[in-house]
C-alpha cells in the first residue's frame, strides 16, 4: 500500500527513527561533539566511551528527522567494538554511499537502509549530519573527558 | 486596464500559461504548492527574457548605438510598471534591487547608517523573515541602534497594543513589518500600522515580499515610507525586485554602494551622485530580469489582483477545512486576516520527513523554519511543513494534499 513511500522510508528507518535504541546521552564518555543542520533546524549530540582503545559505546541526544535519528541510531550499532580508525573508515563509506546508492564493504550491510538517501538529495544532509558528529567526537577523541554541558 | 473587460478567472487557462505545470513528477502531476518560497514563471515571461537576448539586448544607460537605447527602453518600463503595481506617484520613486532582502539592506544601510541617530530604535516584529531582521540586528551592532521586537499573539497576529508600547517614548526612528507573513499567511494591518508608527514620529516600511503577490498595494493610500518586493515570487525571474520610497527621504539619504550608474561625475578627488533612484543602483543592472518582470507585472495586472485574490481566499479556505479533518495535523496560525499559505505539523513526524513523503506523491511543499527561526521559537516548533498557493494552485491540488497526508498519517501509524 506504501510502495512508493518505503523505498527511503524502509521498515528499520522508521522503526529507529521513531523509538532509537540508543538516543541517549552516555553516563561516563571520554568523547563527545555536536552536529548541526543551519538550513533545518537539526541537531545533533554525540557521546563515546572508548575502552582498551576501541569504541565501547555510542549514544546520542538529537531532534530532527526519522532519517537523522534512524541513522544515528545505526551509527551507534557500526562502530560499537571498532577501533577510532575502523570507525573513520565507516564514516567515510556512509558519506559515499548516500551519494552513490551504494556499499561495498559487507560487513556494514546493517547501514544500507540509508542508502536510498542518494535519490532525494536534498535529505543527504540529514544521514550524515551524526555521522559528522562522530568525526568531530573522534577528532578530538580524549579532549573533553566527563560530563560537559549539553 | 479596464476591469470591465478582463476575461473571468479561469484557473485552466492560466495553468497553460506555465510550461512547468506540464511536468511529471516520478510519473505523477507535479502539484506545486511552493510559490511562497517561488513562483512558477509564466511563458510570457519566459518569453519576453528570451526575446531580449535573442533580438534587443546591449548595456543599458550607456551606450550611444541603437542596441543600448532599445535595451534601456525597454529595461526601464519595468520602473513604470512597478510604480503602476504599487501606485507609486511615478517611475522616481521606484529604486530597483536584486531582491526584496536588498531592498531592506539598502534601507538599514542608507537610511539605518545616514538618517538614524545612536540611540534611536529600530521595531519590527515577532515573525519576520531573517531578511528583514538580520540587516537590523547588524545595524544594531554597527551603529548603536536599539532593536525591538513587536509581540504577536498565539492567533498569529501583530499584537498591536504590544507594538504601540514599543512607540510610545518615541525613540523609535523607523518601523520594519512584515505585510503578510510567509509562514503563517497572515496580513497584518499596514495602514494601523504606518499610523501608529506616524504618530510617534517613526517612518514605516513593510516587507512587501508575499502581500504583493496577492492582493493590491497601495502605497499611497497606505502612506507607507518604504515597500519593499521581490519579483521571483511575483512569477518573474530571480535576481531583481525593488524598494518604493517616499521622494524626499530618497532625496535625503545616502548612497549604500558605489559602482557605475550611481554616479554623476568622479574624479580622484571628488565623485557626485546622481539622482535618485539612480544613486541607489550601482553596477550594471539585472536587465533581463527587469524586462521579465515588468512582463510578470503585465500578467498578473491582466488577471487582477481580484480574481487572484478571490481564487486563492478559496484554496486557502478548503485548505484550511481539509487539514482540520485530518487527525493529528495542526495547523500553525489563525489570524483572521490571512494569504494563501498554510503551515502545520503532524504529530509524531517531523517536518521534512512529511514534505519528503508528500514528495513521494508528488506534492511540493517547503518544510523547515522558513528563514523565520525566532517566529519558529515563538511558536514553540522547530519547523513546520508549509503548502502556499498561487494564481495556478487548484482545488484538486489541495485536495492532493490533503489525500497524501492521510496516507502519510497512516504509514507513520
Ligand atoms: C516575507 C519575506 N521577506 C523577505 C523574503 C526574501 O526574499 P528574497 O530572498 O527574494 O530577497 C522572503 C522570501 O522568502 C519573504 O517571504
Amino acid at each position: 500500500m506504501f510502495e512508493d513511500l518505503r523505498n527511503l522510508y524502509q521498515d528499520t528507518i522508521m522503526q529507529r527513527g521513531k523509538s532509537p535504541k540508543h538516543g541517549s546521552r552516555l553516563a561516563v564518555f571520554d568523547a563527545q561533539a555536536k552536529g548541526d543542520n543551519p538550513m533545518c533546524g537539526d541537531r545533533v549530540h554525540v557521546f563515546l566511551r572508548h575502552e582498551g582503545g576501541r569504541v565501547a559505546e555510542l549514544g546520542f541526544e538529537a531532534r530532527g528527522c526519522a532519517i537523522s535519528i534512524a541513522s544515528a541510531d545505526l551509527m551507534a550499532e557500526a562502530v560499537a567494538g571498532q577501533s577510532d580508525a575502523r570507525a573513520l573508515e565507516i564514516a567515510d563509506a556512509v558519506f559515499a554511499m548516500v551519494r552513490t546508492g551504494d556499499i561495498t564493504d559487507p560487513s556494514l550491510d546493517l547501514l544500507r537502509p540509508l542508502a536510498a538517501v542518494s535519490e532525494a538529495k536534498s535529505r543527504i544532509k540529514c544521514a550524515t549530519l551524526p555521522w559528522g558528529a562522530l568525526q568531530s567526537a573522534l577528532a578530538g577523541s580524549g579532549a573533553e573527558k566527563g560530563s560537559v554541558e549539553a | 486596464m479596464n476591469a470591465l473587460i478582463k476575461p473571468a478567472f479561469d484557473v485552466a487557462r492560466i495553468r497553460q500559461d506555465f510550461p512547468i505545470l506540464g511536468e511529471k513528477i516520478r510519473g505523477k502531476d507535479l502539484v506545486f504548492l511552493d510559490s511562497a518560497a517561488s513562483a512558477q514563471k509564466p511563458r510570457v515571461v519566459i518569453d519576453a527574457m528570451v526575446h531580449a537576448m535573442e533580438r534587443q539586448y546591449a548595456n543599458v544607460h550607456r551606450g550611444l548605438h541603437w542596441m543600448s537605447e532599445r535595451t534601456t527602453e525597454a529595461y526601464e518600463e519595468v520602473r513604470d510598471a512597478l510604480a503602476g503595481l504599487l501606485n507609486a506617484p511615478d517611475r522616481s520613486h521606484i529604486v530597483i534591487t536584486h531582491s526584496s532582502t536588498e531592498a531592506m539592506n539598502l534601507v538599514a544601510h542608507s537610511y539605518g547608517r545616514g538618517i538614524l541617530k545612536p540611540g534611536q530604535a529600530v521595531v519590527i516584529s515577532a515573525m519576520e523573515h531573517h531578511a528583514n531582521l538580520v540587516p537590523w540586528q547588524m545595524l544594531r551592532d554597527a551603529h548603536g541602534i536599539e532593536l525591538r521586537i513587536a509581540p504577536i499573539t498565539d492567533a498569529g497576529e501583530l499584537d498591536m497594543a504590544g507594538y504601540e508600547a514599543l512607540l510610545q517614548d518615541r525613540k523609535v526612528g523607523l518601523v520594519s513589518i512584515t505585510h503578510m507573513s510567509n509562514v503563517l499567511g497572515t496580513y497584518t494591518p499596514a495602514e494601523r500600522i504606518v499610523q501608529l508608527a506616524h504618530r510617534y514620529g517613526a517612518k514605516a516600511m513593510l516587507d512587501g515580499s508575499q502581500a504583493v503577490v496577492h492582493r493590491a498595494v497601495d502605497v499611497q493610500a497606505l502612506d507607507v515610507d518604504f515597500y519593499a518586493i521581490t519579483g521571483h515570487k511575483l512569477y518573474g525571474p530571480t535576481g531583481i525586485g525593488a524598494l518604493y520610497a517616499k521622494r524626499e527621504l530618497l532625496d535625503a539619504m545616502p548612497p549604500w554602494m558605489g559602482g557605475g550608474d550611481m554616479i554623476r561625475s568622479v574624479s580622484f578627488e571628488v565623485t557626485t551622485w546622481n539622482d535618485a533612484p539612480y544613486k541607489f543602483e550601482a553596477g550594471t543592472p539585472a536587465i533581463l530580469e527587469g524586462i521579465g518582470l515588468k512582463a510578470a507585472i503585465d500578467y498578473v495586472q491582466g488577471i487582477g489582483f481580484e480574481a487572484i485574490a478571490a481564487h486563492e481566499r478559496q484554496l486557502t479556505e478548503h485548505a484550511l477545512s481539509c487539514l482540520a479533518e485530518i487527525d493529528g495535523v495542526t495547523v500553525i496560525g489563525h489570524a483572521q486576516d490571512r494569504g494563501g499559505v498554510v503551515s502545520f505539523t503532524m504529530d509524531g513526524a517531523h517536518a521534512h520527513d512529511v514534505a519528503t513523503l508528500l514528495d513521494r506523491q508528488g506534492v511540493a511543499v517547503r518544510a523547515g523554519h522558513h528563514c523565520a527561526e525566532p517566529l519558529m521559537r515563538r511558536l514553540g516548533v522547530d519547523s513546520t511543513s508549509r503548502a502556499s498557493f498561487g494564481i495556478y494552485s487548484t482545488m484538486e491540488e489541495v485536495d492532493a494534499l490533503a489525500a497524501a497526508l492521510v496516507r502519510i498519517r497512516e504509514f507513520f501509524r
